[in-house]
Protein backbone atom coordinates (compact mmCIF):
# COMPACT_ATOMS: atom_id res chain seq x y z
CA UNK A 1 0.00 0.00 0.00
CA UNK A 2 1.81 2.91 -0.70
CA UNK A 3 -0.79 6.39 -0.11
CA UNK A 4 2.46 8.79 -2.15
CA UNK A 5 1.75 6.40 -5.43
CA UNK A 6 -2.36 6.92 -5.23
CA UNK A 7 -2.88 10.67 -3.93
CA UNK A 8 -0.07 11.64 -6.57
CA UNK A 9 0.45 15.74 -7.41
CA UNK A 10 -1.50 15.24 -10.66
CA UNK A 11 -3.96 13.52 -9.16
CA UNK A 12 -4.37 16.37 -6.35
CA UNK A 13 -4.41 19.17 -8.54
CA UNK A 14 -7.40 17.67 -11.17
CA UNK A 15 -9.07 16.64 -8.30
CA UNK A 16 -8.78 19.76 -6.43
CA UNK A 17 -9.35 21.97 -9.86
CA UNK A 18 -11.20 19.72 -12.21
CA UNK A 19 -10.46 20.40 -16.01
CA UNK A 20 -13.54 20.58 -18.21
CA UNK A 21 -16.28 20.60 -15.37
CA UNK A 22 -19.24 22.03 -16.65
CA UNK A 23 -22.33 21.26 -19.26
CA UNK A 24 -21.20 21.34 -23.11
CA UNK A 25 -23.28 23.81 -25.22
CA UNK A 26 -25.23 21.75 -27.63
CA UNK A 27 -23.82 18.57 -26.48
CA UNK A 28 -25.32 15.60 -28.64
CA UNK A 29 -24.27 12.74 -26.57
CA UNK A 30 -24.69 11.97 -22.62
CA UNK A 31 -25.42 9.49 -20.22
CA UNK A 32 -25.06 10.10 -15.80
CA UNK A 33 -22.96 7.40 -13.89
CA UNK A 34 -23.67 6.43 -10.54
CA UNK A 35 -22.19 4.75 -7.57
CA UNK A 36 -24.52 3.80 -5.31
CA UNK A 37 -21.83 2.80 -2.38
CA UNK A 38 -19.78 5.80 -2.50
CA UNK A 39 -22.59 8.04 -3.74
CA UNK A 40 -20.68 9.31 -6.53
CA UNK A 41 -22.16 10.74 -9.37
CA UNK A 42 -21.39 12.13 -13.08
CA UNK A 43 -22.80 13.17 -15.99
CA UNK A 44 -20.79 13.46 -18.93
CA UNK A 45 -21.61 15.74 -22.32
CA UNK A 46 -20.12 15.05 -25.76
CA UNK A 47 -20.02 16.75 -28.64
CA UNK A 48 -18.98 14.73 -31.73
CA UNK A 49 -18.76 16.85 -35.21
CA UNK A 50 -20.06 15.31 -38.44
CA UNK A 51 -16.97 13.38 -38.74
CA UNK A 52 -17.35 11.96 -35.55
CA UNK A 53 -14.79 14.04 -33.83
CA UNK A 54 -14.73 15.21 -30.08
CA UNK A 55 -15.34 18.73 -30.41
CA UNK A 56 -15.96 19.08 -26.61
CA UNK A 57 -16.31 16.82 -23.72
CA UNK A 58 -16.99 18.29 -20.11
CA UNK A 59 -18.78 16.79 -16.90
CA UNK A 60 -20.92 18.02 -13.84
CA UNK A 61 -20.26 15.84 -10.88
CA UNK A 62 -19.30 15.03 -7.10
CA UNK A 63 -16.86 12.76 -5.61
CA UNK A 64 -13.66 11.77 -3.71
CA UNK A 65 -10.16 12.94 -5.34
CA UNK A 66 -9.70 10.07 -7.40
CA UNK A 67 -12.89 10.04 -9.57
CA UNK A 68 -13.01 14.27 -9.93
CA UNK A 69 -9.27 13.78 -10.84
CA UNK A 70 -9.77 10.63 -13.58
CA UNK A 71 -13.08 12.37 -15.15
CA UNK A 72 -10.94 15.48 -15.06
CA UNK A 73 -7.84 13.95 -16.85
CA UNK A 74 -9.75 11.42 -19.13
CA UNK A 75 -12.10 14.77 -20.68
CA UNK A 76 -8.57 16.50 -21.48
CA UNK A 77 -7.51 13.36 -22.68
CA UNK A 78 -9.69 12.51 -25.47
CA UNK A 79 -10.68 16.06 -26.68
CA UNK A 80 -9.99 16.17 -29.89
CA UNK A 81 -9.92 12.35 -30.39
CA UNK A 82 -12.11 10.63 -32.92
CA UNK A 83 -15.26 8.44 -31.38
CA UNK A 84 -13.26 5.03 -32.42
CA UNK A 85 -10.02 6.23 -30.85
CA UNK A 86 -11.87 6.65 -27.78
CA UNK A 87 -13.34 3.43 -27.55
CA UNK A 88 -10.21 2.07 -27.84
CA UNK A 89 -8.39 4.48 -25.59
CA UNK A 90 -11.10 3.45 -22.64
CA UNK A 91 -10.92 -0.12 -23.11
CA UNK A 92 -7.21 -0.06 -22.74
CA UNK A 93 -7.42 2.35 -19.71
CA UNK A 94 -9.73 -0.08 -18.08
CA UNK A 95 -7.96 -3.31 -18.69
CA UNK A 96 -4.85 -1.54 -17.36
CA UNK A 97 -7.09 -0.66 -14.04
CA UNK A 98 -8.51 -4.21 -14.01
CA UNK A 99 -5.02 -6.54 -14.82
CA UNK A 100 -2.84 -4.98 -17.50
CA UNK A 101 0.86 -3.56 -16.38
CA UNK A 102 0.34 -0.35 -18.75
CA UNK A 103 -1.54 1.38 -22.17
CA UNK A 104 -0.97 -0.52 -24.95
CA UNK A 105 -2.87 2.07 -27.59
CA UNK A 106 -1.12 3.78 -30.09
CA UNK A 107 -3.44 6.72 -29.73
CA UNK A 108 -1.79 8.69 -26.87
CA UNK A 109 1.73 9.99 -26.34
CA UNK A 110 4.09 9.28 -23.85
CA UNK A 111 3.05 12.70 -21.95
CA UNK A 112 -0.42 11.90 -22.09
CA UNK A 113 0.37 8.17 -21.22
CA UNK A 114 2.33 9.14 -18.17
CA UNK A 115 -0.79 11.72 -17.03
CA UNK A 116 -3.07 8.52 -17.32
CA UNK A 117 -0.82 6.03 -15.64
CA UNK A 118 -0.83 8.60 -12.51
CA UNK A 119 -4.23 6.94 -11.94
CA UNK A 120 -2.47 3.09 -11.82
CA UNK A 121 -1.72 3.62 -7.80
CA UNK A 122 -5.60 2.62 -7.52
CA UNK A 123 -5.00 -0.71 -8.18
CA UNK A 124 -3.35 -1.59 -5.01
CA UNK A 125 -6.47 -0.26 -3.21
CA UNK A 126 -9.59 -2.54 -5.00
CA UNK A 127 -12.68 -1.20 -3.12
CA UNK A 128 -11.35 2.30 -4.58
CA UNK A 129 -11.09 1.28 -8.41
CA UNK A 130 -14.35 2.13 -8.83
CA UNK A 131 -14.09 5.76 -8.29
CA UNK A 132 -11.50 5.60 -10.84
CA UNK A 133 -13.43 3.79 -13.55
CA UNK A 134 -16.96 5.37 -13.19
CA UNK A 135 -16.48 8.38 -15.37
CA UNK A 136 -15.38 5.95 -18.34
CA UNK A 137 -17.94 3.67 -18.17
CA UNK A 138 -20.20 6.47 -18.01
CA UNK A 139 -18.50 7.58 -21.14
CA UNK A 140 -18.73 4.44 -23.12
CA UNK A 141 -22.66 4.85 -22.06
CA UNK A 142 -22.52 8.41 -23.95
CA UNK A 143 -21.14 7.18 -27.17
CA UNK A 144 -23.24 4.13 -27.41
CA UNK A 145 -26.40 6.20 -26.40
CA UNK A 146 -26.93 4.19 -23.05
CA UNK A 147 -30.20 5.45 -21.55
CA UNK A 148 -29.85 3.75 -18.26
CA UNK A 149 -27.97 5.08 -15.69
CA UNK A 150 -24.36 3.63 -15.62
CA UNK A 151 -24.13 1.94 -12.25
CA UNK A 152 -20.79 0.72 -10.86
CA UNK A 153 -22.66 -2.13 -9.38
CA UNK A 154 -24.29 -3.62 -12.28
CA UNK B 1 -13.98 -0.33 33.85
CA UNK B 2 -11.16 -2.06 32.41
CA UNK B 3 -11.60 -1.95 28.68
CA UNK B 4 -7.78 -3.26 27.90
CA UNK B 5 -9.10 -6.30 29.06
CA UNK B 6 -11.91 -6.15 27.58
CA UNK B 7 -10.60 -6.02 24.56
CA UNK B 8 -8.44 -8.27 24.77
CA UNK B 9 -11.67 -10.49 24.71
CA UNK B 10 -11.70 -9.89 20.92
CA UNK B 11 -9.16 -11.63 18.99
CA UNK B 12 -9.35 -9.29 15.79
CA UNK B 13 -7.57 -6.69 18.00
CA UNK B 14 -4.97 -9.51 18.19
CA UNK B 15 -4.28 -8.67 14.44
CA UNK B 16 -2.50 -5.81 12.57
CA UNK B 17 -4.06 -3.99 9.90
CA UNK B 18 -0.99 -2.42 7.21
CA UNK B 19 1.29 -3.05 10.30
CA UNK B 20 -0.65 -1.24 12.39
CA UNK B 21 -2.66 -1.87 15.61
CA UNK B 22 -6.49 -1.69 14.27
CA UNK B 23 -8.68 1.05 15.55
CA UNK B 24 -11.84 -0.13 14.91
CA UNK B 25 -14.32 3.03 14.91
CA UNK B 26 -17.21 0.51 12.46
CA UNK B 27 -18.96 -0.37 15.13
CA UNK B 28 -22.05 1.01 14.00
CA UNK B 29 -21.57 -0.51 11.12
CA UNK B 30 -21.30 -3.63 12.71
CA UNK B 31 -19.35 -4.72 15.94
CA UNK B 32 -16.25 -7.10 16.45
CA UNK B 33 -17.61 -10.20 18.31
CA UNK B 34 -15.82 -11.44 21.47
CA UNK B 35 -14.02 -14.79 21.79
CA UNK B 36 -17.39 -16.29 24.00
CA UNK B 37 -19.34 -15.27 20.61
CA UNK B 38 -16.88 -17.23 17.94
CA UNK B 39 -15.78 -20.42 20.16
CA UNK B 40 -19.72 -20.64 20.97
CA UNK B 41 -20.55 -21.14 17.40
CA UNK B 42 -17.62 -23.37 17.16
CA UNK B 43 -18.46 -25.50 19.76
CA UNK B 44 -22.26 -25.83 19.00
CA UNK B 45 -21.19 -27.32 15.41
CA UNK B 46 -18.38 -29.32 16.54
CA UNK B 47 -20.09 -31.40 19.75
CA UNK B 48 -23.87 -30.21 19.65
CA UNK B 49 -25.15 -29.78 16.00
CA UNK B 50 -28.73 -30.58 15.41
CA UNK B 51 -32.05 -28.99 13.73
CA UNK B 52 -34.35 -27.82 16.37
CA UNK B 53 -38.12 -28.25 17.17
CA UNK B 54 -38.25 -31.49 15.19
CA UNK B 55 -36.60 -34.73 15.79
CA UNK B 56 -37.06 -36.27 18.96
CA UNK B 57 -33.47 -37.73 19.59
CA UNK B 58 -30.86 -36.51 22.06
CA UNK B 59 -29.08 -33.76 20.27
CA UNK B 60 -32.34 -31.75 18.62
CA UNK B 61 -33.85 -31.71 22.16
CA UNK B 62 -30.36 -30.13 23.38
CA UNK B 63 -30.74 -27.74 20.60
CA UNK B 64 -34.17 -26.73 20.72
CA UNK B 65 -33.07 -26.02 24.52
CA UNK B 66 -30.43 -24.15 23.32
CA UNK B 67 -32.38 -21.85 21.18
CA UNK B 68 -34.68 -21.18 22.99
CA UNK B 69 -32.36 -20.74 26.11
CA UNK B 70 -31.70 -17.14 23.84
CA UNK B 71 -34.90 -16.43 23.41
CA UNK B 72 -35.36 -16.36 27.36
CA UNK B 73 -32.31 -14.46 27.38
CA UNK B 74 -33.03 -11.45 25.43
CA UNK B 75 -36.69 -11.69 26.54
CA UNK B 76 -35.31 -10.72 29.90
CA UNK B 77 -32.66 -8.11 28.13
CA UNK B 78 -35.29 -5.93 26.91
CA UNK B 79 -37.59 -6.13 29.32
CA UNK B 80 -40.37 -8.19 27.08
CA UNK B 81 -43.08 -9.80 29.30
CA UNK B 82 -43.18 -12.54 27.59
CA UNK B 83 -40.89 -15.03 25.71
CA UNK B 84 -43.40 -15.70 23.20
CA UNK B 85 -42.88 -11.30 22.07
CA UNK B 86 -39.35 -12.46 20.85
CA UNK B 87 -38.82 -13.20 17.03
CA UNK B 88 -36.12 -14.31 15.82
CA UNK B 89 -35.21 -12.80 12.22
CA UNK B 90 -32.42 -13.04 9.78
CA UNK B 91 -31.42 -9.15 10.84
CA UNK B 92 -33.56 -6.22 11.93
CA UNK B 93 -34.10 -5.33 8.33
CA UNK B 94 -36.09 -8.55 7.98
CA UNK B 95 -37.74 -7.50 11.40
CA UNK B 96 -38.62 -4.01 9.83
CA UNK B 97 -40.03 -5.96 6.70
CA UNK B 98 -42.26 -8.58 8.44
CA UNK B 99 -44.03 -6.15 10.03
CA UNK B 100 -44.37 -3.64 6.94
CA UNK B 101 -45.63 -6.13 5.28
CA UNK B 102 -48.16 -8.50 7.38
CA UNK B 103 -49.03 -5.24 9.47
CA UNK B 104 -49.53 -3.38 5.49
CA UNK B 105 -51.55 -6.51 4.16
CA UNK B 106 -53.97 -6.55 6.81
CA UNK B 107 -54.32 -2.43 7.75
CA UNK B 108 -53.33 -0.81 5.54
CA UNK B 109 -55.82 0.52 2.56
CA UNK B 110 -55.49 3.55 -0.16
CA UNK B 111 -54.30 6.26 1.01
CA UNK B 112 -53.32 5.58 4.51
CA UNK B 113 -49.98 7.18 5.58
CA UNK B 114 -46.91 5.62 7.08
CA UNK B 115 -44.84 8.12 9.15
CA UNK B 116 -41.48 7.78 9.31
CA UNK B 117 -38.07 10.26 9.89
CA UNK B 118 -35.57 11.65 7.46
CA UNK B 119 -33.03 9.62 9.97
CA UNK B 120 -34.12 6.59 9.14
CA UNK B 121 -31.89 4.30 7.38
CA UNK B 122 -32.83 2.44 4.32
CA UNK B 123 -34.27 -0.67 5.93
CA UNK B 124 -37.02 1.14 7.90
CA UNK B 125 -37.83 3.40 4.39
CA UNK B 126 -37.96 0.86 1.47
CA UNK B 127 -39.95 -1.37 3.11
CA UNK B 128 -42.72 0.98 3.38
CA UNK B 129 -42.08 1.80 -0.22
CA UNK B 130 -43.07 -1.54 -1.28
CA UNK B 131 -46.26 -0.59 0.05
CA UNK B 132 -46.68 2.42 -2.06
CA UNK B 133 -46.97 0.58 -5.19
CA UNK B 134 -48.91 -2.31 -3.60
CA UNK B 135 -51.34 -0.94 -1.46
CA UNK B 136 -51.15 3.04 -2.94
CA UNK B 137 -49.71 4.42 0.55
CA UNK B 138 -48.27 7.48 1.64
CA UNK B 139 -45.29 7.78 3.19
CA UNK B 140 -44.89 10.97 5.23
CA UNK B 141 -41.16 12.40 6.79
CA UNK B 142 -41.17 13.89 9.83
CA UNK B 143 -37.89 16.67 9.45
CA UNK B 144 -34.70 17.44 11.19
CA UNK B 145 -34.39 20.82 12.91
CA UNK B 146 -31.08 22.14 12.76
CA UNK B 147 -29.36 20.53 15.33
CA UNK B 148 -30.06 17.24 13.33
CA UNK B 149 -33.11 15.98 16.03
CA UNK B 150 -36.78 14.56 15.74
CA UNK B 151 -38.52 16.51 18.43
CA UNK B 152 -42.02 15.23 19.52
CA UNK B 153 -43.27 18.46 18.19
CA UNK B 154 -42.14 17.49 14.79
CA UNK B 155 -43.88 13.98 14.98
CA UNK B 156 -46.92 15.26 16.36
CA UNK B 157 -47.19 17.75 13.35
CA UNK B 158 -47.05 15.28 10.91
CA UNK B 159 -49.52 12.78 12.51
CA UNK B 160 -52.48 12.82 10.69
CA UNK B 161 -55.93 10.94 10.68
CA UNK B 162 -54.61 9.05 7.73
CA UNK B 163 -51.58 7.92 10.08
CA UNK B 164 -51.55 4.40 10.61
CA UNK B 165 -48.19 3.19 12.15
CA UNK B 166 -44.84 5.74 12.96
CA UNK B 167 -41.83 3.71 11.99
CA UNK B 168 -39.19 5.45 13.72
CA UNK B 169 -35.54 4.88 14.82
CA UNK B 170 -34.25 4.55 18.36
CA UNK B 171 -30.64 6.48 17.43
CA UNK B 172 -29.47 7.87 14.22
CA UNK B 173 -26.64 5.89 12.74
CA UNK B 174 -25.80 9.25 10.94
CA UNK B 175 -26.09 12.41 13.72
CA UNK B 176 -26.16 9.85 16.71
CA UNK B 177 -29.44 11.40 17.40
CA UNK B 178 -31.61 9.46 20.13
CA UNK B 179 -34.78 9.87 19.76
CA UNK B 180 -37.38 10.89 22.23
CA UNK B 181 -39.26 7.18 21.91
CA UNK B 182 -41.22 6.65 25.11
CA UNK B 183 -42.94 10.85 24.51
CA UNK B 184 -43.34 9.53 20.50
CA UNK B 185 -45.25 6.24 21.97
CA UNK B 186 -47.03 8.11 24.83
CA UNK B 187 -47.98 10.40 21.59
CA UNK B 188 -48.99 7.69 19.12
CA UNK B 189 -51.12 5.31 21.30
CA UNK B 190 -53.23 8.59 22.37
CA UNK B 191 -54.53 8.54 18.73
CA UNK B 192 -54.15 4.84 18.59
CA UNK B 193 -51.33 4.42 16.42
CA UNK B 194 -49.40 1.68 16.92
CA UNK B 195 -45.45 2.57 17.06
CA UNK B 196 -42.28 0.43 15.57
CA UNK B 197 -38.52 1.45 16.71
CA UNK B 198 -35.86 0.34 14.87
CA UNK B 199 -33.51 -0.43 17.07
CA UNK B 200 -30.49 -1.68 15.23
CA UNK B 201 -28.79 1.45 16.92
CA UNK B 202 -30.31 1.47 20.32
CA UNK B 203 -30.06 -2.13 21.34
CA UNK B 204 -26.08 -2.15 21.77
CA UNK B 205 -25.42 1.18 22.98
CA UNK B 206 -28.43 1.94 25.35
CA UNK B 207 -30.57 0.32 27.93
CA UNK B 208 -33.82 -1.35 26.82
CA UNK B 209 -36.75 -1.84 28.61
CA UNK B 210 -39.94 -2.77 26.06
CA UNK B 211 -42.23 -1.90 29.30
CA UNK B 212 -40.86 1.41 29.82
CA UNK B 213 -40.41 2.04 26.24
CA UNK B 214 -44.45 0.82 25.49
CA UNK B 215 -43.35 0.67 21.97
CA UNK B 216 -45.62 -2.34 20.01
CA UNK B 217 -42.42 -3.58 17.61
CA UNK B 218 -38.86 -3.48 18.30
CA UNK B 219 -35.97 -4.58 15.28
CA UNK B 220 -32.58 -5.69 16.79
CA UNK B 221 -29.53 -6.17 14.33
CA UNK B 222 -27.37 -8.95 16.17
CA UNK B 223 -24.57 -8.36 14.70
CA UNK B 224 -24.44 -4.76 15.74
CA UNK B 225 -24.59 -6.27 19.70
CA UNK B 226 -21.04 -8.52 19.19
CA UNK B 227 -23.41 -11.38 18.20
CA UNK B 228 -22.87 -13.21 14.99
CA UNK B 229 -24.04 -12.07 11.43
CA UNK B 230 -26.93 -13.55 10.02
CA UNK B 231 -29.65 -13.14 13.50
CA UNK B 232 -31.91 -10.29 14.46
CA UNK B 233 -35.14 -10.03 16.69
CA UNK B 234 -38.49 -8.56 16.52
CA UNK B 235 -39.55 -8.01 18.97
CA UNK B 236 -43.47 -7.17 18.97
CA UNK B 237 -46.63 -7.11 21.38
CA UNK B 238 -48.06 -10.33 21.81
CA UNK B 239 -51.41 -9.22 20.64
CA UNK B 240 -49.78 -7.92 17.32
CA UNK B 241 -48.15 -11.31 16.43
CA UNK B 242 -51.67 -13.01 17.27
CA UNK B 243 -53.25 -10.66 15.01
CA UNK B 244 -50.85 -10.06 12.24
CA UNK B 245 -50.79 -12.94 9.25
CA UNK B 246 -47.42 -15.07 8.79
CA UNK B 247 -44.67 -13.78 7.48
CA UNK B 248 -43.28 -16.73 5.58
CA UNK B 249 -44.55 -20.36 4.78
CA UNK B 250 -42.65 -23.11 5.04
CA UNK B 251 -41.81 -25.82 8.03
CA UNK B 252 -41.96 -25.26 11.38
CA UNK B 253 -44.70 -22.32 11.22
CA UNK B 254 -47.59 -24.52 10.91
CA UNK B 255 -49.90 -26.60 12.90
CA UNK B 256 -51.87 -28.80 10.25
CA UNK B 257 -51.52 -28.91 6.64
CA UNK B 258 -54.30 -30.34 4.48
CA UNK B 259 -54.96 -30.24 0.73
CA UNK B 260 -58.17 -28.01 1.52
CA UNK B 261 -56.64 -25.84 4.10
CA UNK B 262 -53.81 -24.95 6.26
CA UNK B 263 -53.53 -23.64 10.21
CA UNK B 264 -50.62 -21.96 11.64
CA UNK B 265 -48.40 -22.84 14.70
CA UNK B 266 -48.54 -21.35 17.86
CA UNK B 267 -46.17 -18.01 18.79
CA UNK B 268 -43.66 -17.90 17.94
CA UNK B 269 -43.30 -20.81 15.62
CA UNK B 270 -45.99 -18.97 13.84
CA UNK B 271 -42.79 -16.29 12.00
CA UNK B 272 -40.11 -18.74 12.05
CA UNK B 273 -40.19 -20.68 8.89
CA UNK B 274 -37.80 -22.85 7.83
CA UNK B 275 -34.55 -23.59 9.88
CA UNK B 276 -33.17 -20.69 11.22
CA UNK B 277 -29.85 -19.40 11.97
CA UNK B 278 -29.57 -21.86 14.51
CA UNK B 279 -25.72 -21.69 15.68
CA UNK B 280 -26.05 -18.23 15.39
CA UNK B 281 -29.38 -17.52 17.54
CA UNK B 282 -27.52 -19.92 20.04
CA UNK B 283 -24.10 -18.24 20.09
CA UNK B 284 -26.30 -14.55 20.43
CA UNK B 285 -27.17 -15.78 23.78
CA UNK B 286 -23.44 -15.48 24.61
CA UNK B 287 -23.90 -11.72 22.93
CA UNK B 288 -26.34 -11.28 25.39
CA UNK B 289 -24.42 -12.85 28.50
CA UNK B 290 -21.29 -10.92 27.58
CA UNK B 291 -23.52 -7.71 27.47
CA UNK B 292 -24.81 -8.62 30.84
CA UNK B 293 -21.56 -9.42 32.41
CA UNK B 294 -20.16 -5.35 31.51
CA UNK B 295 -23.33 -3.92 32.29
CA UNK B 296 -25.46 -1.41 30.11
CA UNK B 297 -24.77 1.19 32.48
CA UNK B 298 -21.43 0.75 32.00
CA UNK B 299 -21.14 0.29 28.70
CA UNK B 300 -23.61 3.82 28.42
CA UNK B 301 -21.01 5.91 30.70
CA UNK B 302 -17.87 4.90 28.78
CA UNK B 303 -19.56 5.36 25.14
CA UNK B 304 -20.61 8.77 26.68
CA UNK B 305 -16.51 9.39 27.55
CA UNK B 306 -15.67 8.71 24.33
CA UNK B 307 -17.95 10.53 22.34
CA UNK B 308 -17.06 13.90 24.49
CA UNK B 309 -13.44 13.36 25.01
CA UNK B 310 -13.88 12.69 20.53
CA UNK B 311 -16.07 16.41 20.00
CA UNK B 312 -13.75 17.27 22.63
CA UNK B 313 -10.68 17.45 20.53
CA UNK B 314 -12.39 17.39 16.57
CA UNK B 315 -13.75 20.48 17.50
CA UNK B 316 -10.15 21.93 18.24
CA UNK B 317 -9.79 21.08 14.43
CA UNK B 318 -11.10 23.91 12.44
CA UNK B 319 -11.47 21.99 9.20
CA UNK B 320 -13.68 19.34 10.60
CA UNK B 321 -17.15 19.99 10.22
CA UNK B 322 -19.46 17.69 12.48
CA UNK B 323 -22.98 16.38 11.42
CA UNK B 324 -25.62 17.57 13.44
CA UNK B 325 -25.59 18.61 17.66
CA UNK B 326 -28.19 16.75 18.94
CA UNK B 327 -28.38 17.59 22.90
CA UNK B 328 -29.43 13.68 23.35
CA UNK B 329 -26.31 12.05 21.17
CA UNK B 330 -25.20 8.66 20.92
CA UNK B 331 -21.72 7.34 20.01
CA UNK B 332 -21.38 7.94 16.77
CA UNK B 333 -19.54 11.11 15.09
CA UNK B 334 -20.37 11.66 11.34
CA UNK B 335 -18.09 14.30 10.11
CA UNK B 336 -16.90 15.94 6.85
CA UNK B 337 -13.29 17.54 6.62
CA UNK B 338 -13.10 21.05 3.83
CA UNK B 339 -11.00 19.85 0.56
CA UNK B 340 -10.77 16.30 1.46
CA UNK B 341 -13.55 13.65 0.71
CA UNK B 342 -14.90 11.76 3.01
CA UNK B 343 -13.85 8.10 1.03
CA UNK B 344 -10.40 9.62 0.74
CA UNK B 345 -10.29 10.43 4.24
CA UNK B 346 -11.08 6.46 4.58
CA UNK B 347 -8.47 5.06 2.63
CA UNK B 348 -5.80 7.87 4.06
CA UNK B 349 -6.74 6.56 7.72
CA UNK B 350 -7.31 2.92 6.67
CA UNK B 351 -3.66 3.10 6.30
CA UNK B 352 -3.34 3.98 9.70
CA UNK B 353 -5.02 1.17 11.02
CA UNK B 354 -8.25 3.70 11.68
CA UNK B 355 -11.33 1.94 10.10
CA UNK B 356 -14.25 3.99 9.44
CA UNK B 357 -17.06 4.25 7.43
CA UNK B 358 -17.69 6.80 4.13
CA UNK B 359 -20.77 7.34 2.24
CA UNK B 360 -24.07 8.12 3.10
CA UNK B 361 -24.41 5.09 5.45
CA UNK B 362 -27.77 3.81 3.83
CA UNK B 363 -29.08 7.39 4.60
CA UNK B 364 -29.55 9.08 1.07
CA UNK B 365 -32.90 10.87 2.24
CA UNK B 366 -30.36 12.77 4.95
CA UNK B 367 -27.39 13.17 3.31
CA UNK B 368 -29.99 14.87 0.42
CA UNK B 369 -31.56 16.91 2.91
CA UNK B 370 -28.14 18.17 4.46
CA UNK B 371 -26.68 19.08 0.82
CA UNK B 372 -23.70 16.67 1.48
CA UNK B 373 -22.99 13.54 -1.08
CA UNK B 374 -21.39 11.84 1.86
CA UNK B 375 -20.11 12.32 5.09
CA UNK B 376 -16.78 10.23 7.03
CA UNK B 377 -18.33 8.35 10.03
CA UNK B 378 -16.25 6.91 13.43
CA UNK B 379 -18.62 5.19 15.65
CA UNK B 380 -18.20 3.64 19.27
CA UNK B 381 -18.10 0.25 20.79
CA UNK B 382 -17.27 -1.02 24.46
CA UNK B 383 -13.33 -1.52 23.25
CA UNK B 384 -12.85 1.53 21.88
CA UNK B 385 -9.91 3.77 24.12
CA UNK B 386 -9.38 7.24 24.14
CA UNK B 387 -6.10 6.36 22.26
CA UNK B 388 -7.97 5.37 19.42
CA UNK B 389 -9.74 8.96 19.45
CA UNK B 390 -5.98 10.23 19.46
CA UNK B 391 -5.24 8.08 16.65
CA UNK B 392 -8.45 8.93 15.03
CA UNK B 393 -7.26 12.45 15.39
CA UNK B 394 -3.59 12.64 14.26
CA UNK B 395 -4.77 10.78 11.13
CA UNK B 396 -6.82 13.51 10.16
CA UNK B 397 -3.95 15.80 10.36
CA UNK B 398 -2.06 13.44 7.94
CA UNK B 399 -5.47 13.75 5.70
CA UNK B 400 -4.77 17.85 5.73
CA UNK B 401 -1.27 17.20 4.81
CA UNK B 402 -1.48 14.94 2.25
CA UNK B 403 -3.91 16.88 0.45
CA UNK B 404 -1.74 20.35 1.14
CA UNK B 405 -4.24 21.91 3.00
Amino acid sequence: MNLKELYQEIILDHGKNPRNLRKTDNYNKDAKGHNPLCGDNVHIYLKLNENKKVEDISFEGSGCAISMASASIMTDLVKGKEEKEVKEIVLDFLDMIKEKEGLENKILNDDEKTKLMCLSGVKQYPMRVKCATLSWHTLTSAINDFQNITNTEN
Amino acid sequence: MDIESIKKEFPIFDNKVHNNDLVYLDSANSSQKPRVVIDRIYDFYSKEFSNVGRSVHYLAVAATNLYENTRVSVQKYINAKDKDEIVFTKGATEAINLVANTFGQKYLEDGDEVLITELEHHSNYVPWHFLRKSKNIKIEFAEINDDGEITLEEIKKKITKKTKIISVTHLSNVTGSILPIKEIVDLAHSKNIPVLVDGCQGAPHLKLDMQELGCDFYAISGHKMYGPTGIGVLYAKKKWLEDLPPYQGGGGMISEVKKTGISYGELPNKYEAGTMATAQVIAFNESIKFLEKIGIENIVKHEKELLDYSLELLSKNNSVKIVGNPKNKGGVISFTIEGVHPHDIATILDEDGVAIRAGHHCCQILHEKLNLPATARASFGIYNTKQDIEQLCSSIEKCKKIFNL
